[in-house]
């Protein structure tokens, strides 16, 4: 973590990362990994890759919002509980002024051809966005044929299966600590 | 009292929503019927708006109705009273991570998880995808690809990988090709 900036400095950061986030997210959840990722992991280094990946299945398994989740649990690993809520309004005000403009012009947006067009183009757009993401957590995680199987058997579970992502992590945690934490212990430390 | 069983109402919804916008829609939706606050249609509407502007699909989809039940004020209280229960919980989990991140137990349950969630952003990549870049499926034949979209993903692959475009970069030049494309062909 970057002890250089004072604690106001830090939260002034994490409002505008995440007004910029919430900003140009469309789509919620994992539509915002390539953004945090760019800005929190890649730009300013506060959290690692590996902390990416257990920010990303932690939030997934707590109830609420997957992006909302995410603004509490960085703003907070930032700057206390002030930064979780800072990081919070962040991501939430250009949505609510948004919403609140199409919900009192009553703008009927099925019948938009232009919006669809932007909608189709940043759902593609995103879809290399996370590709690219998940490429790059991938070669950080995916180490040997352990790995391998378990994020296959996950893919499978919740595409095939149609599995709910918080039960296979909660799947993944408790096969994590028969293994890790139980059979192989001697060996990690 | 409208304010009071609008923040209730969508506090409850923030407590079981598990899994974010396609979990929080279903929940939603009967909740609305019970207190016949919006028509189906009104709340299709809804739904469709949520989806298409920026932002996390839940908490545009409490700010919509909160408004069209009582309101600016009860945009924000619906949306307040959804993410309620995610600022208790997820501070609480994110004090705990900070104090036991190095025991053998956090550790390891942590090991067994990162290649799961890893299957779960390739689901994510898939499910993106559908919405897009191809659409059906093919186990039942309807499988198609959406050209403009499969175009679209293209360009922002090959540019991402050649240079350091931005994410949101990428965004805005995804939208407004998705925009060109549509209109045009």
């Amino acid at each position: 973590m970057d002890q250089s900036l004072s604690l106001p400095g830090k939260i002034w950061i994490l409002f505008s990362t995440f007004f910029r986030i919430g900003t140009f997210t469309i789509g919620g959840g994992y539509a915002m990994l390539p953004l945090i990722e760019r800005e929190f992991v890649t730009n300013r280094k506060w959290v690692t890759q590996e902390e990416m990946i257990d920010i990303l299945a932690i939030v997934q398994s707590l109830p609420g919002i997957i992006a909302v989740n995410a603004s509490i649990f960085i703003g907070y690993e930032v700057g206390g509980i002030l930064g979780a809520v800072i990081a919070t309004i962040g991501l939430l005000i250009s949505p609510i002024f948004i919403i609140t403009g199409f919900a009192y012009l009553y703008i009927n947006v099925q019948d938009m051809e232009v919006l669809q067009g932007l909608f189709v183009g940043v759902r593609s757009g995103v879809t290399a966005l996370i590709l690219l993401a998940g490429i790059r957590l991938g070669k950080k995680v995916l180490k040997g044929g352990f790995a391998w199987a378990v994020a296959a058997a996950s893919l499978i579970a919740v595409a095939v299966f149609d599995v709910h992502a918080g039960l296979m992590i909660l799947s993944a945690a408790v096969l994590g600590f028969v293994i890790y934490g139980l059979i192989l212990r001697g060996r990690m430390s | 009292m409208i304010f009071l069983q609008l923040i209730w109402t969508f506090f409850r919804i923030g407590i079981l929503g598990f899994g974010g916008g396609y979990v929080i829609i279903p929940l939603l939706s009967s909740e609305i019927a019970r207190n016949q606050w919006l028509t189906s249609q009104e709340f299709a509407d809804i739904v469709a708006v949520s989806q298409m502007t920026p932002g996390p699909i839940g908490v545009n989809a409490a700010t919509f109705i909160g408004i069209r039940t009582a309101g600016f004020l009860g945009g924000l209280t619906a949306t307040v009273g959804m993410i309620l229960p995610s600022l208790i919980l997820v501070v609480i989990t994110a004090h705990m991570m900070q104090k036991f991140k190095e025991s053998i137990v956090v550790q390891s349950i942590l090991k067994g998880i990162r290649p799961a969630v890893i299957g779960l952003i390739a689901y994510a990549v898939l499910f993106f995808a559908s919405m897009s870049v191809f659409s059906g499926s093919l186990a039942d034949g309807s499988f198609s690809v959406e050209i403009r979209g499969a175009v679209i993903f293209t360009a922002v692959l090959m540019l991402s990988i050649k240079t350091r475009l931005h994410p949101i970069g990428a965004i805005a030049l995804s939208a407004g090709l998705g925009m060109a494309l549509f209109t045009l062909f």
